[in-house]
């Protein structure tokens, strides 16, 4: 048995080394050959199949997962603490137990199916509402992706609030404090750190999920200016035209260069919110 | 604190004979479970009362009524009548806030707030006083400085007012359970064994410290320690078995008790 998991743990490192040492090998030789650093972060122009003058401008791309994320934020925030605090300090019994279960099943919707409800069902229902051309934008891929990473983001708070120890409310409660005020002024605060890490893990969920953000985004390269505007993410850009590509040509290389730009920032924030956890530990 | 504090024996204090808690004829049930029985137990004012009675007997429970904190469980079903400075604070409009600000409570294991010393003293003054954001940062480190002179922490603490509460020891921990209660100028403190998660020596200290809050606070206090309720209590009630057998004053009753189970008890026939 210990065995297993030792076998296990070893081959998930050797997994993710692998990974990275690939992705790193494919975009090496673009690297080092027609990238322009400044180019890459600074220029929204993305023609990668360009005859003559091909362009590998990510800035667009990066604005547009870094607007669909932070729209993805702004609803799963508010929603997933909400739904955090009502299941963990509120509900009870039946109520709690279902609610928990509805999570769960929310949490299981493959991403195409979000996305699918974002082509089709948010698509109308943005244009009926704000009167818009079309529907396939920030706001919307944004509502889709808050909505997919609100579970397990409403999980982990949860978690995080049931770690708080009773005595804490107990004695606030018992010096007049009413369950909102013991809420907002002790647990709140006790959970601060397992609320921040919910919070860094639906970012990092935004920043890697491709196929609903592909089809509720409208997909296009453009710098949002609006939250209707349609943007372009960077995995949807890969998912996109990575079929296309001649292996080992320039697009290829910038293709996995995205991609491990991807990897870097996402392990960033995975890593924070890791570090924030073993934050609470300590306490 | 210009005042000295009150001489252990002043004599005027038992004068007083007026009930700051009046219980009648209580009973309590833990679901289907009756923890208590009937209770009838007058609590006077200005003194120090010890519960005193084997464990699980009902004492917590007793006493975790008189601030309805039962009440967090759920499925506490209550008869009869708990009065607290002539309002029953059983009655269905009760204003728990209020109630639980005129009645502080102290609890076995000391428990301050995970957040700073100064918070942990402030944190009541500010729940119970409308505009206490306004009030400018002298009034308040002068009310944390008072709460914190009254329990004897202010030497000790003054450096660190803004380090976590939690890092105390467990005797100024408890000492600063205490202190926090003091700003809102509460009646009646109930405190739940507030020694037995001390050492010998601490709990010395926290027994001189509620002595010296004799007077000005009208104390109930659960001690499974005999030698402690007779040392630092007026009078004295004793339960079994979710009964109020006998109430008395301390003196007498630990010299000629009136029933078998209270002499019994105090000769430590019970556990
Ligand atoms: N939360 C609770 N739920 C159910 N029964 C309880 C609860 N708290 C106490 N009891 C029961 O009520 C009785 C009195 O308990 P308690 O008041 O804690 O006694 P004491 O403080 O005198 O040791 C015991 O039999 C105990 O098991
Ligand atoms: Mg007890």
């Amino acid at each position: 048995m210990q065995g297993i998991m030792y076998l296990g743990g070893i081959s998930a490192i050797i997994f993710i080394i692998g990974i990275f040492v690939f992705i790193a090998k494919e975009g090496l030789p673009f690297l080092f050959g027609a990238f322009d650093l400044k180019e890459f972060f600074t220029s929204p122009r993305w023609i990668p199949t360009s005859e003559n003058n091909p362009t590998y401008g990510a800035l667009a791309l990066i604005l547009g997962t870094a607007s669909v994320t932070g729209m993805a934020m702004i609803v799963a925030i508010p929603f997933s603490l909400g739904a955090a605090i009502f299941i963990g300090e509120f509900a009870t019994g039946k109520t709690r137990e279902t609610l928990k279960i509805l999570i769960e099943l929310l949490a299981a919707i493959p991403s195409v199916v979000w996305g699918f409800i974002g082509l089709t069902i948010m698509n109308g229902l943005i244009i009926k509402l704000f009167n818009v051309p079309i529907g396939l934008n920030v706001l919307n891929a944004g509502i889709i992706l808050g909505l997919m990473a609100a579970p397990i983001m409403t999980t982990i708070a949860e978690d995080s609030l049931k770690a708080v120890p009773d005595k804490y409310r107990e004695a606030a409660e018992a010096m007049g404090a009413t369950r909102w005020q013991t809420i907002r002024r002790v647990v709140l605060p006790a959970a601060k750190n397992g609320l921040v890490s919910a919070v860094l893990l639906g970012v990092g969920r935004g920043f890697g999920e491709t196929m609903a953000v592909l089809m509720a985004s409208g997909h296009s390269i453009n710098i949002p200016h609006s939250v209707f505007d349609s943007v372009r993410a960077l995995t949807a850009t890969i998912a996109a035209e990575l079929g296309e590509t001649a292996v080992g040509s320039p697009h290829y290389g910038a293709l996995f260069t995205l991609g491990i730009l991807l990897f870097i920032i996402t392990f960033l924030i995975n890593l924070t919110a890791d570090l924030v956890v073993r934050g609470i530990r300590k306490k | 604190m210009e005042t000295p504090p009150p001489t252990p024996d002043a004599p005027d204090v038992l004068a007083n004979t007026e009930i700051a808690v009046r219980v009648k004829d209580f009973s309590l049930w833990y679901g289907t479970f009756q923890a208590l029985f009937a209770v009838d137990f007058n609590v006077k004012q200005g003194i120090i009362t010890s519960l005193i009675g084997p464990s699980g007997c009902g004492k917590s429970t007793l006493l975790r009524s008189i601030n309805r904190i039962n009440d967090r469980l759920g499925y506490v079903r209550t008869e009869g009548v708990i009065e607290v400075l002539g309002k029953n604070v059983l009655d269905s409009d009760v204003a728990l806030p209020q109630l639980r600000k005129q009645v502080g409570m102290v609890f076995q294991r000391p428990n301050p707030l995970p957040l700073s010393i100064r918070e942990n003293i402030l944190f009541s003054y500010t729940l119970h006083t409308p505009d206490a954001r306004k009030r400018t940062k002298a009034e308040k480190d002068q009310i944390v400085e008072e709460a914190l002179r009254e329990v004897l922490l202010w030497d000790t603490v003054k450096d660190r007012l803004d380090h976590s509460a939690t890092a105390l020891s467990l005797e100024q921990q408890q000492k600063l359970c205490i202190a926090r209660l003091l700003p809102v100028k509460p009646r009646v403190l109930l405190m739940d064994e507030p020694c037995s998660a001390l050492d010998p020596e601490a709990t010395a200290a926290v027994e001189e410290l509620i002595w010296q809050l004799r007077g000005e606070y009208t104390i109930l206090m659960v001690t499974h320690n005999m030698a402690q309720a007779r040392r630092a209590s007026d009078e004295c009630a004793f339960m079994l078995m979710g009964k109020l057998v006998e109430h008395a004053d301390t003196a007498e009753m630990f010299v000629t008790p009136r029933h078998k189970e209270t002499a019994d008890y105090i000769e430590g026939r019970y556990g």
